[in-house]
């Protein structure tokens, strides 16, 4: 059991809103292993990024423990790096300055000016954003501005990628070739990741677990697939693979048949 | 269209034939035509953007010219003209303090408003910063900002004058005080408003307090307190022709009392349109700073 890197033990969310209380997860248990992949799935509204939240320590829990390499997660840092859904670049820095905060804040009390300035050109080269690292985050595309993002990410070494839909913003044809670049640099950072998305295929072609969740209010996780499809994952081939074909079945099944989500009125 | 139709054939057909040189010409000859109408379109939004501003003058001169035809105590254009080049022909004469050049009595208008407004960015920034961080001090100060923001400037000035004993301290402080009250407002709402998700960046980064304030609050804010700045130098200017008409001394304004005095209202004239045109000035300089600091 101490073996998970991540672990989340039976942790409860209440948000105390002006509207009352609302119950938003319950009973949360997961183990995510060193350099697991690991997405979240769910309707919206079931508490995904909530749990993701609680894992970054942007949010503390109402009850329940969470752990990162066996301590308690009490409050954000760079070793979990957060990519978020709407890349959050800050507008008057360039791409290379973006990045170079995150660097400067992990690495800068031990390292020179160069070695930073080393350390952020090496991630932005690894996310293909070389050529526009001088430019500010407006004068560049939706896609280039998340590759930026994942760029700041990585580039504080951290012990988990927390990405939170980091690709629902983009269109198809962007998302899948940030799919497979991504596929590309976990495969060679080694990276643990915890993926929130609410894409199917998404969810099924990166992990090698899907959570899948139960719809909110008091969300739990409802059921734990795993993927066995040997890495690396080509797109072209997946999509006649039987193990593929069976496992995105068996996401649908969950998400459209047994738990699906039903519109309140509010 | 009609270019992509000329083209397609040249692409394809790179051998050279016959046909091949009578459509390249077209396309050449063509090509230059529709920059000409582009030309002259420029000419006319050029004279659209001229035309109504000059003809908005000639309005008010024309207006002007008529209604002081037959004469009487109120200076034609013609006349006013006259008096300004003479009164612009030698602005730094300096015969004793109350005999000053028009370039003296704008610069020290100017300075006043510069130390009364350069107090209040200096007291109000801070203090909006204070009041959009914390929301105790919100609470705090809001009820104290709504019962003085709408006070009318002049009614300070008493207040400075029995605090400070002196006239030019006490126009300064009564441009302080009716300044400072929209870079307060602004820069908290400004603060109030830094997206919630560049401070989440900010706690993942794990950036210093003073990273926070210098790369993220600081330039967040910036936009909202830059358009604090330009209305309070528009109120600042506004202020002190009033007050330096009750406090005396060089300036602007008291240079239009003075010239009532003397019942030359063809300066008086004058100065209204000085005032506007340095007010104009201050509102332009700012506005270019603004858009400077603006990211999107």
């Amino acid at each position: 059991m101490s073996k998970a890197f991540i672990e989340v033990q039976s942790a409860e969310m209440v948000f105390n809103t002006k509207k009352g209380q609302f119950h938003a997860l319950r009973d949360i248990n997961l183990q995510v292993q060193r350099g697991e992949f690991i997405t979240l799935i769910g309707h919206s509204g079931c508490g995904k990024s909530t749990l993701l939240n609680l894992i970054a320590g942007l949010l503390t829990p109402t009850s329940g423990v969470l752990l990162c390499d066996n301590r308690e997660i009490t409050e954000p840092g760079p070793e979990r790096a957060v990519v978020f859904q709407n890349h959050s670049l800050l507008p008057w820095l360039s791409c290379f300055e973006n990045v170079y905060l995150g660097v400067e804040s992990v690495f800068g009390g031990r390292e020179l000016k160069r070695k930073l300035a080393e350390r952020t050109d090496a991630a932005l080269e690894l996310v293909g954003m070389t050529h526009a690292m001088f430019k500010r985050p407006h004068e560049i595309s939706g896609g280039m501005k998340q590759r930026v993002g994942i760029a700041r990410a990585l580039a504080m070494e951290p012990k988990v990628l927390l990405m939170d839909e980091p690709f629902g913003a983009l269109d198809a044809l962007t998302r899948a070739r940030l799919q497979d670049e991504l596929l590309k640099i976990v495969a060679r950072t080694e990276s643990t990741v915890v993926m929130v998305t609410h894409d199917v295929d998404e969810a099924v072609l990166l992990s090698d677990r899907v959570v899948m969740m139960t719809n909110g209010p008091a969300a739990t996780i409802g059921e734990i697939l795993r993927v066995d499809i040997p890495r690396p994952r080509s797109r072209v081939e997946l999509a006649e693979d039987s193990a593929y074909v069976h496992a995105r079945k068996a996401v649908i099944d969950f998400l459209y048949t047994r738990h699906a989500h039903v519109e309140k009125a509010a | 269209m009609v270019s992509a139709v000329f083209h397609s054939p040249r692409d394809h057909l790179n051998t050279p034939l016959a046909v091949a040189l009578p459509t390249a010409e077209p396309v050449l000859a063509e090509a230059p035509k529709p920059v000409k109408p582009r030309r002259k379109f420029d000419m006319n939004s050029l004279w659209l953007r001229l035309l109504p501003p000059v003809l908005g003058m000639a309005l008010l001169i024309g207006v002007w010219a008529l209604l002081t035809q037959k004469g009487g105590s109120f200076p034609t254009p013609g006349m006013t003209f006259d008096a300004a080049v003479k009164l612009f022909a030698d602005p730094f004469y300096s015969n004793g303090p109350n005999d000053q050049g028009i370039g003296w009595n704008i610069l020290y208008s100017l300075q006043r408003v510069a130390l009364g407004f350069g107090l209040a960015a200096a007291v109000g920034i801070p203090m909006g910063f204070i009041i959009g961080r914390f929301d105790f001090a919100n609470r705090m100060f809001s009820p104290l900002i709504s019962l003085l923001k709408p006070v009318s400037p002049l009614a300070w000035l008493p207040i400075g004058l029995l605090v400070f004993k002196s006239a030019n301290p006490a126009a300064i402080w009564t441009i302080f005080i009716c300044s400072i009250w929209p870079m307060v407002v602004n820069t908290a709402v400004g603060v109030q408003r830094v997206p919630e998700d560049y401070l989440n960046v900010a706690r993942v980064l794990k950036l210093s307090e003073w990273k926070i304030v210098t790369k993220i609050l600081f330039p967040a804010v910036l936009p909202y307190m830059l358009t604090g700045v330009r209305l309070s130098v528009g109120t600042a200017w506004l202020v002190i022709v009033a007050a330096e008409m009750l406090t005396g001394g060089v300036g602007i304004g008291f240079w239009v009392w003075d010239e009532w005095n003397n019942l030359n209202v063809a300066h008086i004239i004058i100065a209204i349109f000085v005032i506007g045109i340095v007010g104009l000035l201050l509102e332009w300089l700012l506005m270019a700073v603004a858009k400077h600091f603006s990211y999107d």
